[in-house]
């Protein structure tokens, strides 16, 4: 069988999901979702909402269960064929995007919650002090993990006396605690302020990296995704249309939802004519599409230079709209669909009226035939 | 692959077979009257098999009466409760008077006050030798009783009229809860639109409250089915005071368990009355904010006759018999010291309420929380059955119980027989273990409803997190969603102690012989005539019964409850609305 093919991949991976299916009614939840995640690799599910990204969160949790495909862990089968391991006996960590911090807990106690049974003392501390002792053991582990989120010094309080900052750490300090084998984060970052956003973000790297945790983070912010993750699963509606690094998606998107997704795109429509197509800048090569089909040119603004001496395209300054440190031009071409928009550095002189050069990286462009999205 | 994990077992979904077991037990309970009857009842129709017909002689003899008086009795309390209760909710709600707040609360009082209890009151206190009638001889100068006679409240307009004073709550309560959150955007729009308040209320308020005003009739009316003590004491020979008739009198439990079906009939057609006025009306008023409408403020006289209107109600359902309560309970005590019997039917009533409200609030939390521990259409089925009781008035429930209880007790002995050598008799009627699974299977489901919103209240992700750090269901349960849970589960079994304490008609019919409580002992008196050594009895009743109307009233408190705090900020409690 194919499934059990030998993996190219060196490393084994933590987390190995074949043909994953779920159906709520007559809504395809997730369809066909395959997927794998190296130990220590951060891996960011990204879509819009109600793409299935928390739903397969979920099901890899074993919160939900899904009806087709297979779920291991280290090897180990957790879900197949519809049947499921318990979510408490997979040794997977959930932060929820609520944080759900138990109310009547205090802070130390909610980090200790997980820190019990037979499964933690087999797995962690082989410390032999404290062997035997799990409750001590689970004390300095839990005041250990809220020392790493620089948090030791609300260990007895409640949580709602904290800030969502603080709630927020609280919460990955006691998915941590544990040890799980992968960690989930939902949403982690929607429930923070911008400005505190961007701190917590990074402290929160900065611990996943620090305990070499492999974790799974859903997002529909593509920005936190590329920031954050070492690779990127776009998904819609139910499915994993795109894998792959960063620079990747960005730079190589498989399709036109996926080229979009990461950036506003100026669209020019086309037909492609013996291997390329024509454009107000002039011929764009297209490899790989036939003769006649109907080819939609997408630009990211970055690829279109302002005033380079290899101008193809005159267009005029329409608008000038300053930003702090950039400005952002609309400019108006003759045979562009629609008034182009386009950053530029705040000490860019140009201004309604102007007539500037505008060229084209090519390299930058994807092409894509009109009957795919 | 090196260092892989041992494969885990995988579960399915259904889990627990030994929560499956206790569910059909539990059903099974719950069910059994019902079957009983039905069994019991075609008893008594097999025609000649034991001699009597006894169903034509019901069709003849007792039923035509019993139907047109309980028709009767219904009619007149639906319609006393819904004027009542929307009335005095409107006042409250539109208006703004000095004393508004007080009243807002006291018309509650009246719930505090069982049916039998303000029966019994009224009949002491209008009797022609009563405090009232004397009082109105002595200002008008007649001389003799005969001379002036009110009309006899011994009588079914008198018996319609104490019902729906004490039971106006139940229509008051949701209806005040609707006009208050829901009527408001629209109540305003029908003012800018041009209409004068009394208009925006006959147009607008009203029916938009239709929904509450059919549940909360529902409920009074469900009360009044129930009630055996006000209509026995008032004479009127309801369904309920024939089944314990033909039950006590005559040990005829065939005839008994026969009146009893027609009763359930009642029911049956009160809940569908209750489901078609609330069909199709699911109104929301949309996604925004609940919001206080700005009351009418009256000055002067309209506010003194608002007040006053009000008032009303309240005299009538609670403080003229509470008055009267306490003022025959002191002068007993003060004469001839406290009934030397009150002691053990404290003692009796505190028992068997207990026991059953202990059972209660663990079984009700339990079974709240099955559609959170295995499959949910299975849970939340189990939630329906187990609620039914409910529907079920006391004196049914009580000939339902009998047959399936003696079968118990038979059995049981049987078993104890093989094993020790003994047999004891009538282990579940003889000890209170009858009364207390009436009290069960009548009160399960308050525990179940009222679990079920504390649990509703824990959001989904905090038995999640549970799950997701190792726990599993049952400790999660116990560890996450209890303690979050733990004052709804308080106030349920609150609820229950009280209503267990009130409950009549059930308990007189299951209690062990020559047992007490104080429901039983205050109808012995009524019974008896002797209305003054039963006001301690009711005194007490009454004075748990305020219990509950302090939960409801600090339920009612407006607190800012906007759905999108974040979990952690709703659940430690109300804040302060800006």
């Amino acid at each position: 069988m194919s499934l059990d093919a030998p993996q190219p991949d060196p490393v084994p991976p933590r987390l190995d999901l074949r043909g994953i299916g779920l159906r709520f009614g007559a809504v395809r939840a997730l369809a066909d979702v395959t997927l794998q995640v190296r130990p220590g690799e951060i891996l960011a599910l990204l879509g819009d909402s109600g793409c299935g990204k928390s739903t397969l969160l979920r099901a890899i949790a074993g919160l939900e269960q899904p009806e087709t495909g297979t779920i291991r862990l280290d090897g180990a089968l957790v879900s197949a064929d519809g049947r499921g391991v318990a979510p408490e006996a997979r040794g997977v960590g959930l932060m929820f995007q609520d944080y759900a911090l138990f109310p009547h807990l205090t802070v130390a106690e909610n980090v200790r919650f997980g820190l019990h049974g037979k499964s933690f003392r087999d797995r962690r501390f082989r410390d032999k002090s404290l062997r035997g002792r799990p409750t001590a053991e689970a004390r300095t582990l839990a005041q250990a993990r809220l020392e790493q989120v620089g948090l030791a010094d609300r260990a007895e309080s409640y949580p709602g006396t904290l800030s969502g900052g603080e709630s927020q750490r609280v919460a990955l300090a006691r998915a941590l605690a544990p040890g799980p084998r992968v960690l989930l984060l939902d949403e982690p970052f929607s429930n923070l302020d911008r400005r505190t956003r961007d701190r917590v973000r990074d402290d929160t790297l900065a611990v996943l990296r620090a305990s070499g945790a492999t974790a799974l983070l859903v997002t529909h912010d593509p920005e936190e995704a590329l920031g954050f993750a070492d690779r990127i699963a776009l998904m819609r509606r139910g499915r994993i249309v795109q894998i792959g690094t960063g620079p990747d998606l960005y730079g190589r998107p498989a399709t036109r939802f996926a080229a979009r997704f990461f950036g506003d795109l100026v669209e020019i429509g086309g037909t492609c004519r013996g291997g390329s197509v024509a454009t107000p800048f002039g011929p764009v090569p297209a490899p790989g599409h036939a003769e006649g089909a109907a080819v939609t040119l997408c630009l990211r603004p970055e690829a279109i230079r302002l005033g380079a001496p290899e101008a193809s395209l005159r267009a005029v300054v329409r608008e000038r709209r300053f930003l702090g440190a950039s400005a952002l031009l609309t400019l108006s071409a003759e045979g562009l669909p629609e008034p182009l928009r386009l950053p530029v550095p705040a000490d860019d002189p140009h201004g309604p009226g102007d007539s500037v050069g505008l060229s084209l990286d090519r390299d930058r462009g994807f092409i894509f035939a009109d009957e795919t999205d | 692959m090196t260092g892989a994990a041992p494969a885990l077992p995988l579960t399915g979904r259904p889990r627990g077979l030994a929560w499956g077991a206790a569910a059909l037990v539990l059903c099974a309970v719950v069910l059994s009257p019902v079957l009983a009857l039905v069994i019991a009842a075609g008893e008594g129709t097999g025609a000649g098999a034991g001699g009597a017909a006894l169903w034509p002689h019901l069709v003849a003899h007792v039923l035509p009466q019993a139907l047109r008086d309980t028709a009767l009795l219904l009619a007149g309390v639906g319609v006393l409760v819904v004027v009542l209760g929307v009335g005095s909710a409107w006042l409250v709600a539109a208006y703004d008077f000095p004393g508004r707040r007080l009243l807002e609360a006291g018309l509650l009082l009246p719930m505090a006050v069982p049916t039998y209890i303000v029966a019994f009151a009224y009949l002491d206190l209008m009797h022609p030798i009563g405090p009232v009638q004397t009082t109105l001889r002595g200002l008008l100068g007649y001389a003799r009783p005969r001379d002036f006679v009110l009309p006899e409240i011994r009588s079914l307009p008198g018996c319609i009229l104490l019902l729906g004073f004490v039971l106006y709550p139940y229509v008051y309560l949701p209806t005040r809860a609707l006009f208050l959150m829901q009527a408001a955007n629209l109540i305003e729009a029908a003012r800018m639109l041009g209409r004068r308040p009394s208009a925006a209320f006959l147009r607008v308020a009203l029916p938009m409250a239709r929904p509450a005003v059919a549940l909360g009739a529902s409920l009074a009316l469900m009360e009044a089915l129930n009630d055996i003590g006000a209509a026995e004491f008032l004479g009127v020979r309801t369904l309920t005071v024939q089944v314990y008739a033909t039950w006590v009198n005559r040990s005829d439990l065939a005839g008994a368990a026969q009146i009893a079906l027609v009763m359930l009939v009642a029911v049956v057609a009160l809940v569908a009355l209750e489901r078609w006025a609330r069909a199709g009306r699911g109104f929301s008023s949309g996604a925004q904010r609940p919001r206080h409408f700005a009351r009418q403020r009256l000055r002067g006289l309209h506010a003194a006759a608002a007040l006053a209107l009000g008032l009303v109600p309240v005299a009538v359902g609670f403080a003229i018999p509470a008055t009267y309560l306490v003022q025959a309970a002191l002068r007993r005590v003060w004469r001839s010291g406290l009934p030397e019997t009150i002691l053990p039917e404290i003692g009796h009533t505190l028992l068997y309420a207990g026991a059953a409200t202990v059972i209660a609030a663990a079984l009700g939390f339990v079974v709240a929380a099955g559609p959170r521990l295995v499959a949910r259409r299975w849970g939340e089925a189990l939630i329906r059955v187990a609620s039914l009781g409910y529907a079920l008035p006391g004196a049914i429930l009580a000939i339902g119980l009998l047959g399936p209880l003696a079968w118990a007790d038979a059995t049981l002995s049987a078993g104890t027989m093989q094993l020790f050598g003994v047999a004891p008799a009538l282990i579940g009627l003889g000890t209170g273990g009858a009364l207390v699974t009436a009290y069960l299977v009548r009160f399960l489901a308050v525990s179940i409803g009222t679990c079920e919103a504390g649990l509703g209240r824990v959001p989904r992700s905090l038995p999640d997190a549970g799950r997701m750090l190792g726990r599993g269901p049952g400790a999660t349960l116990w560890r996450i969603q209890l303690p979050l849970a733990w004052p709804a589960v308080l106030s349920g079994a609150l609820l229950v102690f009280v209503d267990c304490v009130k409950e009549l008609p059930a308990t007189l019919l299951l209690r062990p012989l020559n047992v007490e409580t104080l429901a039983t002992h205050l109808y012995g008196e009524a019974a008896r005539g002797t209305y003054e050594d039963g006001t301690v009895a009711a005194l007490l009743i009454v004075a748990v019964g305020l219990v509950p109307v302090v939960i409801l009233l600090r339920l009612g408190t407006p607190r800012s409850e906007a759905g999108a705090e974040p979990a952690d900020q709703r659940l430690t409690g109300p804040r302060p609305s800006p």
